[in-house]
């Protein structure tokens, strides 16, 4: 399907292909929303760019997806905004499903602390050079990754705790 | 024109529970436990219109050792179930509970690893009220029925 780009993000989708041509895998469109799929090596590096030179000074959302698939099975996706020139892209990178790990885009942007720390929590995905790796909503001694699709719906019985119902008699 | 009129100088005997129940069967103050939405129609049940103080519950204490009966009104989750069960811990007894609404009754429509589904998971509720959420003459009417249970309580059993 051709592209129907505006002005502005045909010229941030030509500077990158021309600048980070073997990182580009794939750029196309959805609702009305712009993708580009890069390699996971050149995340920090495209991100450092886009934010320097086009202005894309928000990052809204950090999140992973499972798409259950053999190969790739994990998908993490940037969402860039400019508000400068009102613009907004989507970045995704596939990841292994053994030891999924990124580098950290903490460096960048700081929301990307809390949305990084959610993404782990959520899939496993690990981000490297991330200040502070850790769980943001789940116990951090539970031992599952619930929006991994093999995660049961209602949990694994037993793996969060329940207050105790006897109080303590001093 | 007061009690005091009718009864002249005379005495009526009673016994001490129906005393002690009718006076704490109509100042069950609540402990407002509101976590999502049923806490709105918790407002409305404690104002004007469906006006709690007709029985009695008007006060609502957000301190637990003033509380007697502890509405959890909406669905609680596992993080939030230590709270709730450390503020149930410090009210003094006798003290009673009312599940308000699908989500703390059964969890709802929170059916995910997230919710405790039920707070009777671990808190012993009295009442369980259904709705999503329910309206605020369902709330009174679970209010009325501690009342029922307040006023059938013995501080006695009797061998029979």
């Amino acid at each position: 399907m051709p592209l129907e780009l505006n002005e502005y993000l045909q010229k941030v989708i030509d500077r990158l292909t021309e600048r980070y041509a073997d990182s580009i895998i794939d750029v196309y469109q959805s609702s009305g929303d712009t993708f580009v799929r890069i390699a996971p090596e050149a995340n920090v590096d495209i991100c450092r760019y886009l934010r320097n030179e086009h202005h894309f000074i928000y990052l809204v959302d950090v999140f992973g997806t499972d798409r259950f698939t053999s190969e790739d099975r994990f998908e993490v996706i940037y969402n860039l905004i400019s508000l400068r020139d009102r613009q907004r892209i989507f970045l995704k990178v596939w990841l292994p499903e053994e030891n999924p790990a990124i580098e950290s885009v903490t460096s960048l942007w700081n929301s990307a602390n809390w949305f990084e720390r959610q993404t782990y929590d959520m899939f496993g995905i690990r981000f490297t050079n991330h200040p502070d790796m850790r769980r943001i909503y789940m116990p951090e001694d539970f031992e599952y990754f619930p929006l991994r699709k093999e995660f049961p719906l209602l949990g694994i019985p037993g793996s969060i705790e329940l207050p105790s119902t006897t109080p303590d008699i001093e | 024109m007061g009690l005091e009129t009718a009864l002249g100088d005379g005495y009526m005997t009673s016994k001490i529970d129906s005393l002690v129940n009718w006076a704490r069967s109509n100042a069950a103050w609540p402990m407002p436990m509101g976590l999502a939405c049923c806490a709105i129609e918790m407002m409305a049940f404690a104002g004007p219109k469906y006006d709690a103080s007709r029985f009695g519950s008007e006060v609502m204490r957000f301190s637990p050792r003033q509380s007697d009966v502890m509405i959890v009104a909406g669905w609680v989750n596992y993080k939030m179930a230590h709270a709730i069960r450390r503020i149930w811990d410090q009210m003094p007894d006798p003290k009673w509970c009312i599940a308000m609404g699908a989500c703390a009754s059964t969890g709802g429509m929170h059916r995910c690893y997230g919710v405790v589904q039920g707070c009777d998971n671990f808190l012993p509720v009295d009442t369980y009220v259904s709705g999503c959420p329910p309206r605020p003459d369902a709330l009174l009417h679970a209010l009325m029925k501690i009342q029922d249970k307040i006023r059938t309580e013995h501080s006695v059993m009797l061998d029979t």
